[in-house]
Protein backbone atom coordinates (compact mmCIF):
# COMPACT_ATOMS: atom_id res chain seq x y z
CA UNK A 1 0.00 0.00 0.00
CA UNK A 2 2.91 2.61 1.14
CA UNK A 3 4.76 1.36 -2.02
CA UNK A 4 2.26 1.64 -3.93
CA UNK A 5 1.55 5.36 -2.82
CA UNK A 6 5.49 6.19 -2.85
CA UNK A 7 5.40 5.05 -6.62
CA UNK A 8 2.82 7.25 -7.85
CA UNK A 9 4.08 9.90 -5.86
CA UNK A 10 7.77 9.92 -7.42
CA UNK A 11 5.32 9.60 -10.85
CA UNK A 12 3.84 12.56 -9.82
CA UNK A 13 6.72 14.56 -8.70
CA UNK A 14 8.64 13.73 -12.00
CA UNK A 15 5.62 14.80 -14.07
CA UNK A 16 5.15 18.00 -12.61
CA UNK A 17 9.22 18.85 -12.60
CA UNK A 18 8.85 17.53 -16.14
CA UNK A 19 6.56 20.11 -16.75
CA UNK A 20 7.55 22.86 -15.28
CA UNK A 21 10.57 22.77 -17.45
CA UNK A 22 13.53 24.97 -17.02
CA UNK A 23 12.80 28.55 -15.93
CA UNK A 24 16.86 29.97 -15.85
CA UNK A 25 17.70 31.29 -19.19
CA UNK A 26 20.95 29.48 -20.64
CA UNK A 27 23.95 31.68 -21.11
CA UNK A 28 23.42 34.44 -18.15
CA UNK A 29 26.61 35.62 -17.52
CA UNK A 30 27.63 37.14 -14.01
CA UNK A 31 30.19 39.41 -14.07
CA UNK A 32 32.27 39.38 -10.65
CA UNK A 33 33.27 42.32 -8.57
CA UNK A 34 37.42 42.74 -7.53
CA UNK A 35 38.06 41.05 -4.52
CA UNK A 36 38.87 42.16 -1.19
CA UNK A 37 41.62 44.75 -1.47
CA UNK A 38 44.08 44.17 0.63
CA UNK A 39 44.25 46.36 4.15
CA UNK A 40 46.03 49.62 3.90
CA UNK A 41 48.86 50.12 6.76
CA UNK A 42 47.20 50.84 9.60
CA UNK A 43 47.56 54.23 10.69
CA UNK A 44 49.39 55.30 13.84
CA UNK A 45 47.33 54.00 17.30
CA UNK A 46 45.34 57.37 18.67
CA UNK A 47 46.12 57.66 22.97
CA UNK A 48 44.64 55.76 25.06
CA UNK A 49 41.50 56.81 26.73
CA UNK A 50 42.96 57.26 30.67
CA UNK A 51 41.12 53.89 32.37
CA UNK A 52 38.67 54.54 35.36
CA UNK A 53 40.48 54.90 38.42
CA UNK A 54 38.44 53.39 41.62
CA UNK A 55 38.30 53.95 45.08
CA UNK A 56 41.32 53.66 47.34
CA UNK A 57 39.54 51.65 49.80
CA UNK A 58 39.78 48.15 49.33
CA UNK A 59 36.94 46.22 49.49
CA UNK A 60 37.30 43.04 51.29
CA UNK A 61 34.24 41.00 49.85
CA UNK A 62 35.39 38.37 47.17
CA UNK A 63 31.90 37.72 46.48
CA UNK A 64 32.02 39.54 42.93
CA UNK A 65 35.68 40.73 43.20
CA UNK A 66 37.56 43.20 44.21
CA UNK A 67 37.39 46.23 42.17
CA UNK A 68 40.94 47.02 40.05
CA UNK A 69 42.54 50.23 39.41
CA UNK A 70 42.52 51.47 35.53
CA UNK A 71 45.87 51.00 33.50
CA UNK A 72 46.62 54.19 33.72
CA UNK A 73 48.09 54.16 37.40
CA UNK A 74 50.42 52.00 36.22
CA UNK A 75 50.90 51.62 32.55
CA UNK A 76 54.13 54.23 33.07
CA UNK A 77 56.04 52.27 35.92
CA UNK A 78 59.08 50.67 35.23
CA UNK A 79 59.13 46.82 35.62
CA UNK A 80 61.11 44.73 38.10
CA UNK A 81 61.11 41.33 36.60
CA UNK A 82 64.11 39.68 38.62
CA UNK A 83 63.23 41.16 42.29
CA UNK A 84 60.37 38.94 42.75
CA UNK A 85 61.19 36.47 40.36
CA UNK A 86 62.38 33.89 43.05
CA UNK A 87 58.34 34.00 44.33
CA UNK A 88 56.89 32.90 41.33
CA UNK A 89 53.98 30.63 42.59
CA UNK A 90 52.49 27.14 40.95
CA UNK A 91 48.82 26.20 40.70
CA UNK A 92 47.56 22.56 40.43
CA UNK A 93 46.02 21.66 36.90
CA UNK A 94 42.98 23.91 35.69
CA UNK A 95 43.16 24.89 39.45
CA UNK A 96 43.39 28.35 40.43
CA UNK A 97 43.73 27.61 44.28
CA UNK A 98 46.35 28.61 46.14
CA UNK A 99 48.11 26.14 47.69
CA UNK A 100 49.24 26.51 51.28
CA UNK A 101 52.69 25.46 50.58
CA UNK A 102 52.48 29.07 47.97
CA UNK A 103 51.82 31.09 51.26
CA UNK A 104 55.55 32.00 52.43
CA UNK A 105 56.20 33.20 48.53
CA UNK A 106 52.96 35.54 48.95
CA UNK A 107 54.60 36.38 51.98
CA UNK A 108 57.55 37.55 50.68
CA UNK A 109 55.92 39.32 48.13
CA UNK A 110 53.51 41.52 50.87
CA UNK A 111 56.59 41.92 52.83
CA UNK A 112 58.64 43.51 49.54
CA UNK A 113 55.45 45.87 48.42
CA UNK A 114 55.25 46.93 52.54
CA UNK A 115 59.24 47.86 51.90
CA UNK A 116 58.50 50.34 49.61
CA UNK A 117 54.73 52.35 49.73
CA UNK A 118 56.09 53.49 46.20
CA UNK A 119 56.19 50.05 44.42
CA UNK A 120 53.46 48.66 42.75
CA UNK A 121 52.51 45.15 41.89
CA UNK A 122 51.66 43.21 38.43
CA UNK A 123 50.59 39.67 38.66
CA UNK A 124 50.99 37.59 35.49
CA UNK A 125 48.47 34.34 35.17
CA UNK A 126 49.99 31.42 32.87
CA UNK A 127 48.64 28.37 31.85
CA UNK A 128 49.87 24.53 30.46
CA UNK A 129 49.00 24.15 27.26
CA UNK A 130 46.27 22.02 28.05
CA UNK A 131 42.47 23.62 28.04
CA UNK A 132 40.85 25.65 24.77
CA UNK A 133 42.63 28.95 24.20
CA UNK A 134 39.70 31.60 25.43
CA UNK A 135 39.45 29.39 28.41
CA UNK A 136 42.78 29.07 29.75
CA UNK A 137 42.61 33.23 29.20
CA UNK A 138 39.90 33.50 31.80
CA UNK A 139 41.64 30.41 33.88
CA UNK A 140 45.41 32.70 34.03
CA UNK A 141 43.65 35.71 34.89
CA UNK A 142 41.81 33.66 37.88
CA UNK A 143 45.24 32.88 38.91
CA UNK A 144 46.29 36.00 38.71
CA UNK A 145 43.50 37.18 40.90
CA UNK A 146 43.55 34.57 43.34
CA UNK A 147 47.16 35.93 44.28
CA UNK A 148 45.66 39.42 44.25
CA UNK A 149 43.17 38.42 46.57
CA UNK A 150 45.55 36.42 48.96
CA UNK A 151 47.59 39.21 48.46
CA UNK A 152 45.12 41.78 50.15
CA UNK A 153 44.53 39.31 53.21
CA UNK A 154 48.06 39.82 53.81
CA UNK A 155 46.93 43.77 54.15
CA UNK A 156 48.07 45.06 50.57
CA UNK A 157 46.25 47.60 49.26
CA UNK A 158 44.40 46.38 46.15
CA UNK A 159 44.63 49.13 44.49
CA UNK A 160 48.87 48.81 44.19
CA UNK A 161 47.94 45.53 42.49
CA UNK A 162 46.93 44.61 38.78
CA UNK A 163 47.01 41.78 36.83
CA UNK A 164 47.13 40.25 33.62
CA UNK A 165 46.69 36.69 32.12
CA UNK A 166 48.93 35.39 29.22
CA UNK A 167 46.67 32.12 28.87
CA UNK A 168 48.90 29.62 27.15
CA UNK A 169 50.98 32.35 25.02
CA UNK A 170 53.70 32.58 27.50
CA UNK A 171 55.18 29.64 28.62
CA UNK A 172 57.76 29.00 31.26
CA UNK A 173 58.78 25.80 29.67
CA UNK A 174 58.07 25.00 26.08
CA UNK A 175 58.05 21.43 26.31
CA UNK A 176 54.78 19.26 26.30
CA UNK A 177 54.77 17.07 29.07
CA UNK A 178 53.42 16.99 33.20
CA UNK A 179 57.05 18.60 34.07
CA UNK A 180 56.77 21.39 31.67
CA UNK A 181 53.57 22.00 32.35
CA UNK A 182 53.98 22.00 36.27
CA UNK A 183 56.00 24.98 35.89
CA UNK A 184 53.67 26.80 33.29
CA UNK A 185 50.54 26.93 35.64
CA UNK A 186 51.95 30.10 37.35
CA UNK A 187 51.68 33.47 38.74
CA UNK A 188 54.88 35.55 37.97
CA UNK A 189 55.05 38.84 40.10
CA UNK A 190 56.73 41.79 38.79
CA UNK A 191 57.43 44.82 41.30
CA UNK A 192 56.67 48.34 39.46
CA UNK A 193 59.00 51.44 40.34
CA UNK A 194 58.06 54.93 39.73
CA UNK A 195 59.71 56.79 36.96
CA UNK A 196 62.41 58.45 38.46
CA UNK B 1 20.10 0.97 -9.23
CA UNK B 2 19.32 4.40 -11.26
CA UNK B 3 15.73 3.88 -9.42
CA UNK B 4 16.57 2.90 -5.94
CA UNK B 5 19.16 6.51 -5.82
CA UNK B 6 16.17 8.08 -7.03
CA UNK B 7 13.59 7.16 -4.40
CA UNK B 8 16.52 7.72 -1.74
CA UNK B 9 17.25 10.77 -2.91
CA UNK B 10 12.92 12.26 -2.63
CA UNK B 11 12.64 10.53 0.53
CA UNK B 12 11.82 13.45 2.76
CA UNK B 13 10.02 14.49 -0.11
CA UNK B 14 7.86 11.56 -0.90
CA UNK B 15 7.83 11.34 3.32
CA UNK B 16 6.52 15.01 4.07
CA UNK B 17 3.60 14.15 1.18
CA UNK B 18 2.71 11.06 2.53
CA UNK B 19 2.54 12.45 5.99
CA UNK B 20 0.19 15.56 4.35
CA UNK B 21 -1.99 13.35 2.86
CA UNK B 22 -2.31 11.14 6.42
CA UNK B 23 -3.23 14.56 8.22
CA UNK B 24 -5.76 15.33 5.61
CA UNK B 25 -7.54 11.62 5.75
CA UNK B 26 -7.10 12.30 10.05
CA UNK B 27 -8.65 16.14 10.18
CA UNK B 28 -7.68 18.61 12.30
CA UNK B 29 -6.95 16.45 15.31
CA UNK B 30 -4.15 14.67 13.64
CA UNK B 31 -0.94 15.78 15.48
CA UNK B 32 1.75 17.00 12.88
CA UNK B 33 5.28 15.03 13.68
CA UNK B 34 8.08 17.13 13.99
CA UNK B 35 11.17 15.55 12.21
CA UNK B 36 13.70 14.99 15.44
CA UNK B 37 17.21 17.71 15.45
CA UNK B 38 19.25 14.79 15.40
CA UNK B 39 18.15 13.25 12.42
CA UNK B 40 19.79 16.24 10.90
CA UNK B 41 23.33 14.35 11.52
CA UNK B 42 24.74 11.41 9.22
CA UNK B 43 22.86 12.74 6.17
CA UNK B 44 24.09 10.79 2.73
CA UNK B 45 25.92 14.00 0.89
CA UNK B 46 24.32 14.97 -2.74
CA UNK B 47 26.14 12.55 -5.12
CA UNK B 48 27.07 15.18 -8.59
CA UNK B 49 28.52 14.05 -11.15
CA UNK B 50 31.83 16.73 -12.28
CA UNK B 51 33.04 16.99 -16.34
CA UNK B 52 34.95 18.92 -18.45
CA UNK B 53 37.00 20.93 -15.38
CA UNK B 54 40.36 20.87 -14.49
CA UNK B 55 43.28 21.83 -12.40
CA UNK B 56 42.36 25.02 -9.64
CA UNK B 57 38.75 25.62 -11.14
CA UNK B 58 38.34 21.99 -10.03
CA UNK B 59 39.83 21.93 -6.70
CA UNK B 60 37.77 24.74 -6.07
CA UNK B 61 34.39 23.47 -6.94
CA UNK B 62 35.22 20.51 -5.32
CA UNK B 63 36.47 22.10 -2.22
CA UNK B 64 33.06 24.13 -2.45
CA UNK B 65 30.47 21.46 -3.10
CA UNK B 66 32.42 19.10 -0.13
CA UNK B 67 31.86 20.98 2.59
CA UNK B 68 28.47 21.67 1.31
CA UNK B 69 27.02 18.72 1.72
CA UNK B 70 27.97 17.26 -2.02
CA UNK B 71 29.45 14.19 -2.85
CA UNK B 72 31.73 13.20 -6.15
CA UNK B 73 30.61 10.42 -8.08
CA UNK B 74 30.72 8.39 -12.05
CA UNK B 75 28.39 10.07 -14.26
CA UNK B 76 25.28 6.84 -14.32
CA UNK B 77 25.61 7.49 -10.39
CA UNK B 78 25.01 11.17 -10.21
CA UNK B 79 21.33 12.91 -9.21
CA UNK B 80 23.21 16.16 -10.59
CA UNK B 81 25.47 16.06 -13.12
CA UNK B 82 27.45 19.34 -13.51
CA UNK B 83 29.28 20.33 -16.48
CA UNK B 84 31.29 22.89 -18.01
CA UNK B 85 34.85 24.42 -19.12
CA UNK B 86 37.43 27.06 -18.19
CA UNK B 87 39.47 28.45 -20.42
CA UNK B 88 39.89 32.15 -20.46
CA UNK B 89 36.68 32.28 -18.05
CA UNK B 90 34.24 29.55 -16.44
CA UNK B 91 31.16 28.24 -18.01
CA UNK B 92 28.38 25.37 -16.52
CA UNK B 93 25.78 24.36 -16.33
CA UNK B 94 23.73 21.88 -13.38
CA UNK B 95 21.33 19.49 -15.08
CA UNK B 96 18.58 17.74 -12.65
CA UNK B 97 19.05 13.80 -13.97
CA UNK B 98 15.79 12.79 -12.25
CA UNK B 99 13.80 15.59 -13.61
CA UNK B 100 15.59 15.98 -16.93
CA UNK B 101 15.91 19.83 -16.40
CA UNK B 102 18.85 22.03 -16.94
CA UNK B 103 19.24 23.78 -13.26
CA UNK B 104 21.49 26.48 -14.25
CA UNK B 105 23.64 27.62 -16.91
CA UNK B 106 25.88 30.40 -16.49
CA UNK B 107 29.86 31.94 -17.34
CA UNK B 108 31.26 34.18 -15.59
CA UNK B 109 33.69 37.34 -16.60
CA UNK B 110 36.02 39.20 -14.19
CA UNK B 111 38.53 39.00 -11.60
CA UNK B 112 40.24 35.43 -11.53
CA UNK B 113 39.04 32.08 -12.80
CA UNK B 114 39.57 31.28 -8.91
CA UNK B 115 36.62 33.62 -7.82
CA UNK B 116 34.56 32.45 -10.93
CA UNK B 117 35.35 28.96 -9.59
CA UNK B 118 33.31 30.29 -6.47
CA UNK B 119 31.07 32.34 -7.60
CA UNK B 120 30.02 28.72 -9.91
CA UNK B 121 29.91 26.80 -6.79
CA UNK B 122 27.38 29.54 -5.21
CA UNK B 123 24.78 29.09 -7.94
CA UNK B 124 25.23 25.54 -8.05
CA UNK B 125 24.59 25.26 -4.03
CA UNK B 126 21.49 27.80 -5.00
CA UNK B 127 19.92 25.78 -7.76
CA UNK B 128 20.17 22.39 -6.28
CA UNK B 129 19.44 23.42 -2.67
CA UNK B 130 17.89 26.79 -2.88
CA UNK B 131 20.35 27.83 -0.12
CA UNK B 132 23.08 30.61 -0.82
CA UNK B 133 26.62 29.29 -1.24
CA UNK B 134 29.76 30.28 0.98
CA UNK B 135 32.19 30.04 -1.88
CA UNK B 136 33.03 33.78 -1.84
CA UNK B 137 32.85 34.33 2.16
CA UNK B 138 36.00 35.19 4.30
CA UNK B 139 37.13 34.06 7.48
CA UNK B 140 40.18 35.47 10.01
CA UNK B 141 42.11 33.87 12.02
CA UNK B 142 45.45 34.34 14.06
CA UNK B 143 48.72 32.82 13.16
CA UNK B 144 50.84 32.36 16.23
CA UNK B 145 54.79 31.82 15.87
CA UNK B 146 56.42 29.33 18.27
CA UNK B 147 57.61 32.53 20.83
CA UNK B 148 53.77 33.04 21.26
CA UNK B 149 53.73 36.59 19.39
CA UNK B 150 51.68 36.33 16.19
CA UNK B 151 49.31 38.60 13.69
CA UNK B 152 45.75 38.41 13.04
CA UNK B 153 45.07 37.69 9.16
CA UNK B 154 41.83 37.41 6.67
CA UNK B 155 41.79 35.00 3.86
CA UNK B 156 39.20 33.50 1.95
CA UNK B 157 37.34 30.84 3.43
CA UNK B 158 39.60 27.92 2.11
CA UNK B 159 42.69 29.65 2.99
CA UNK B 160 43.48 31.15 -0.66
CA UNK B 161 44.88 35.19 -0.40
CA UNK B 162 46.12 35.05 3.03
CA UNK B 163 46.99 38.77 3.94
CA UNK B 164 47.83 40.39 8.15
CA UNK B 165 45.43 42.41 9.73
CA UNK B 166 48.17 43.49 11.96
CA UNK B 167 51.53 43.71 11.96
CA UNK B 168 52.34 43.88 15.75
CA UNK B 169 54.76 40.81 16.02
CA UNK B 170 52.34 40.66 19.85
CA UNK B 171 50.50 38.01 21.20
CA UNK B 172 46.59 38.44 19.32
CA UNK B 173 43.69 36.18 20.01
CA UNK B 174 39.76 35.70 19.41
CA UNK B 175 38.73 37.55 15.91
CA UNK B 176 35.11 38.51 15.72
CA UNK B 177 33.55 40.47 12.48
CA UNK B 178 31.88 42.96 13.15
CA UNK B 179 28.60 42.39 11.11
CA UNK B 180 27.87 44.82 7.78
CA UNK B 181 31.63 46.08 8.08
CA UNK B 182 34.78 45.40 6.84
CA UNK B 183 36.12 45.41 10.45
CA UNK B 184 36.91 43.54 12.97
CA UNK B 185 37.44 42.87 17.21
CA UNK B 186 40.35 41.09 18.09
CA UNK B 187 42.71 41.23 21.67
CA UNK B 188 46.07 42.14 21.17
CA UNK B 189 49.26 42.29 23.43
CA UNK B 190 50.29 45.29 21.23
CA UNK B 191 50.31 47.77 24.42
CA UNK B 192 51.82 45.05 26.88
CA UNK B 193 48.45 44.72 29.13
CA UNK B 194 45.74 42.43 26.88
CA UNK B 195 43.50 44.81 25.43
CA UNK B 196 40.53 44.92 22.90
CA UNK B 197 40.84 46.26 19.61
CA UNK B 198 38.79 47.30 16.68
CA UNK B 199 40.14 47.71 12.89
CA UNK B 200 38.36 49.08 9.92
CA UNK B 201 39.93 46.94 7.33
CA UNK B 202 38.83 49.11 4.55
CA UNK B 203 40.26 52.62 6.12
CA UNK B 204 43.16 50.79 8.06
CA UNK B 205 41.99 52.46 10.78
CA UNK B 206 42.30 50.97 14.36
CA UNK B 207 41.10 52.05 17.47
CA UNK B 208 41.08 50.42 21.59
CA UNK B 209 37.80 49.89 22.69
CA UNK B 210 38.66 47.87 26.04
CA UNK B 211 41.79 48.97 28.01
CA UNK B 212 40.67 48.74 31.73
CA UNK B 213 42.85 47.64 34.72
CA UNK B 214 43.07 43.79 34.72
CA UNK B 215 42.77 41.74 31.09
CA UNK B 216 40.21 42.42 28.52
CA UNK B 217 39.96 39.57 26.01
CA UNK B 218 37.51 37.42 24.09
CA UNK B 219 35.27 39.58 22.32
CA UNK B 220 32.42 39.35 19.88
CA UNK B 221 30.15 41.22 18.48
CA UNK B 222 26.40 41.59 18.23
CA UNK B 223 24.76 40.40 15.12
CA UNK B 224 23.45 43.84 13.99
CA UNK B 225 27.05 45.57 15.17
CA UNK B 226 25.75 47.69 17.53
CA UNK B 227 26.83 45.70 20.68
CA UNK B 228 30.35 44.13 22.18
CA UNK B 229 30.45 41.11 24.40
CA UNK B 230 33.66 40.32 25.79
CA UNK B 231 35.78 39.41 29.54
CA UNK B 232 36.46 41.91 31.66
CA UNK B 233 38.36 41.33 35.12
CA UNK B 234 37.86 45.06 36.05
CA UNK B 235 35.88 43.96 38.96
CA UNK B 236 37.86 41.65 40.27
CA UNK B 237 36.64 38.51 38.59
CA UNK B 238 37.01 37.53 34.40
CA UNK B 239 33.17 37.73 33.88
CA UNK B 240 31.03 38.44 30.90
CA UNK B 241 30.23 42.09 29.98
CA UNK B 242 28.59 43.99 27.28
CA UNK B 243 28.92 47.49 25.82
CA UNK B 244 27.75 49.90 22.36
CA UNK B 245 30.13 49.07 20.00
CA UNK B 246 32.68 51.92 20.44
CA UNK B 247 33.31 50.35 23.68
CA UNK B 248 31.30 52.87 25.92
CA UNK B 249 28.30 52.14 28.64
CA UNK B 250 29.98 48.89 29.72
CA UNK B 251 27.93 46.54 31.80
CA UNK B 252 28.56 43.65 33.96
CA UNK B 253 26.49 40.50 33.12
CA UNK B 254 27.54 38.06 34.69
CA UNK B 255 29.23 37.04 38.30
CA UNK B 256 30.04 33.31 37.88
CA UNK B 257 33.12 32.19 39.01
CA UNK B 258 35.05 30.76 35.78
CA UNK B 259 33.05 32.93 32.72
CA UNK B 260 34.48 32.57 29.34
CA UNK B 261 34.14 32.56 25.66
CA UNK B 262 30.72 34.61 25.20
CA UNK B 263 28.93 34.77 22.23
CA UNK B 264 25.83 36.04 20.90
CA UNK B 265 22.22 34.33 19.68
CA UNK B 266 21.87 35.36 16.20
CA UNK B 267 18.70 37.63 16.94
CA UNK B 268 21.09 39.85 19.29
CA UNK B 269 19.26 37.97 22.79
CA UNK B 270 21.21 36.37 24.51
CA UNK B 271 24.59 36.18 25.11
CA UNK B 272 26.09 32.22 25.32
CA UNK B 273 28.96 31.48 27.24
CA UNK B 274 30.80 28.64 29.09
CA UNK B 275 30.93 28.82 32.86
CA UNK B 276 31.01 26.60 36.33
CA UNK B 277 27.95 26.06 37.95
CA UNK B 278 27.71 23.63 41.49
CA UNK B 279 31.16 22.02 40.82
CA UNK B 280 30.26 21.49 36.63
CA UNK B 281 31.34 23.13 33.86
CA UNK B 282 28.51 23.97 31.47
CA UNK B 283 27.18 26.43 28.37
CA UNK B 284 24.73 28.97 29.75
CA UNK B 285 23.44 31.68 28.39
CA UNK B 286 22.26 34.83 29.70
CA UNK B 287 19.98 38.14 28.40
CA UNK B 288 21.94 40.50 26.84
CA UNK B 289 19.81 43.24 28.86
CA UNK B 290 20.77 41.42 31.83
CA UNK B 291 19.15 38.80 33.95
CA UNK B 292 18.88 35.71 34.95
CA UNK B 293 21.75 32.89 33.48
CA UNK B 294 20.04 29.43 32.28
CA UNK B 295 21.73 26.14 31.66
CA UNK B 296 22.15 25.04 28.21
CA UNK B 297 21.78 21.35 27.76
CA UNK B 298 24.69 19.40 26.96
CA UNK B 299 24.97 16.79 29.27
CA UNK B 300 27.42 13.95 27.29
CA UNK B 301 30.18 16.71 25.87
CA UNK B 302 32.47 16.86 29.08
CA UNK B 303 33.67 20.49 30.28
CA UNK B 304 32.20 22.48 27.05
CA UNK B 305 34.03 25.65 26.22
CA UNK B 306 34.21 27.74 23.08
CA UNK B 307 29.95 28.22 21.75
CA UNK B 308 29.00 29.62 18.86
CA UNK B 309 25.47 30.03 17.93
CA UNK B 310 24.41 28.90 13.92
CA UNK B 311 22.61 31.93 12.39
CA UNK B 312 19.69 30.41 11.38
CA UNK B 313 19.56 30.21 15.56
CA UNK B 314 19.11 26.33 15.94
CA UNK B 315 22.56 25.40 16.58
CA UNK B 316 24.84 25.56 19.67
CA UNK B 317 28.61 24.63 18.52
CA UNK B 318 31.40 24.24 20.79
CA UNK B 319 34.62 22.40 22.25
CA UNK B 320 33.93 19.31 24.73
CA UNK B 321 37.55 18.69 26.19
CA UNK B 322 38.51 14.74 27.81
CA UNK B 323 42.02 13.81 26.75
CA UNK B 324 41.31 15.59 23.71
CA UNK B 325 39.45 18.46 22.26
CA UNK B 326 36.05 17.54 20.13
CA UNK B 327 33.99 20.06 17.97
CA UNK B 328 30.65 19.81 18.94
CA UNK B 329 26.69 20.70 18.20
CA UNK B 330 24.03 20.61 20.30
CA UNK B 331 20.49 22.37 19.78
CA UNK B 332 19.78 25.56 21.13
CA UNK B 333 16.59 24.84 22.47
CA UNK B 334 18.04 21.80 24.77
CA UNK B 335 15.99 19.28 22.37
CA UNK B 336 18.36 16.49 21.74
CA UNK B 337 21.94 15.79 23.12
CA UNK B 338 25.32 17.09 21.89
CA UNK B 339 26.43 15.36 18.82
CA UNK B 340 30.49 14.80 18.33
CA UNK B 341 31.52 15.56 15.36
CA UNK B 342 35.21 15.81 14.64
CA UNK B 343 38.22 16.43 16.89
CA UNK B 344 39.15 20.19 16.87
CA UNK B 345 38.71 23.51 18.84
CA UNK B 346 36.90 26.67 18.25
CA UNK B 347 34.23 26.09 15.79
CA UNK B 348 32.82 29.25 13.88
CA UNK B 349 29.72 28.69 11.91
CA UNK B 350 29.24 29.75 8.24
CA UNK B 351 26.08 31.77 6.63
CA UNK B 352 24.54 28.80 5.96
CA UNK B 353 24.74 27.16 9.52
CA UNK B 354 26.13 23.69 8.20
CA UNK B 355 29.62 24.67 7.38
CA UNK B 356 31.75 25.27 10.27
CA UNK B 357 35.50 26.37 10.68
CA UNK B 358 37.87 25.21 13.49
CA UNK B 359 41.41 24.47 14.31
CA UNK B 360 42.74 21.13 15.21
CA UNK B 361 46.26 19.87 16.24
CA UNK B 362 48.92 18.46 13.60
CA UNK B 363 51.95 17.81 16.16
CA UNK B 364 52.15 20.72 18.70
CA UNK B 365 51.00 23.28 15.56
CA UNK B 366 47.31 23.89 15.02
CA UNK B 367 46.10 24.12 11.76
CA UNK B 368 42.36 25.25 10.36
CA UNK B 369 40.14 23.17 8.73
CA UNK B 370 36.13 23.60 7.38
CA UNK B 371 33.27 20.96 8.12
CA UNK B 372 29.93 20.04 6.83
CA UNK B 373 28.38 19.14 10.04
CA UNK B 374 25.59 17.04 8.89
CA UNK B 375 28.05 14.96 6.32
CA UNK B 376 30.79 15.44 8.45
CA UNK B 377 32.82 16.10 5.61
CA UNK B 378 35.95 17.70 6.52
CA UNK B 379 38.53 19.75 4.22
CA UNK B 380 41.91 21.24 5.39
CA UNK B 381 41.96 24.75 4.62
CA UNK B 382 45.65 25.71 3.33
CA UNK B 383 47.71 26.65 6.10
CA UNK B 384 49.51 30.21 6.24
CA UNK B 385 52.09 30.54 8.79
CA UNK B 386 53.51 29.39 12.32
CA UNK B 387 50.15 28.15 14.03
CA UNK B 388 46.53 28.79 13.03
CA UNK B 389 43.78 29.26 14.99
CA UNK B 390 40.44 31.10 16.55
CA UNK B 391 39.03 31.38 13.07
CA UNK B 392 35.99 33.80 12.79
CA UNK B 393 33.42 33.43 9.41
CA UNK B 394 32.39 36.47 8.12
CA UNK B 395 29.00 36.00 8.06
CA UNK B 396 27.75 38.47 5.51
Amino acid sequence: MKTTLIYSCALALAVTLTATGCRHKPGHVTPLPAGMTPPPAESTLPTLPPGPTMGTTGETSTSTGIPMGGQGLYDNMIQDRAALAAYTIHFAFDSAVIRSSEQSSLQSVASALAADPNTKLLVEGNCDERGTEEYNRALGERRALAAREALVKLNVDPMRVFTRSYGKDKPADPGHDESAWQKNRRDDFVLLHPKP
Amino acid sequence: MKMKNCLKIHLPFLLAMFMANFAFGQGEQAPIQIIHSADSFGQKPIPVSLDGFSGEVADVLKFDLYVQGFSFVASDAAQYQISGSAGASVTGSVTDKLARKVLLSNSYTGTSLRRQAHAFANDIVFAITGKKGIGLTKIAFKAQSPSGAGEIYVSDFDGHDAQPVTHDNAIVSRPSWMPGRLALYYNSYKLENPDIFFSDLSTGQRRVVASYGGSNFSPSASPDGSKLTMILSKDGRPDVYVCNADGSNVKRLTTGIEDSSPCWSPDGQWICFATKINGRRLLAKVPAAGGAVQVIHTAGAPNPTEPDWSPDGKWIAFTSQTSEFDICVVPADGSASPTLLVAGENPSWSSNSRTLVFNHSVGYRQTLSVLDVFTKQVKDVSRIAGSDSEPAWRKD
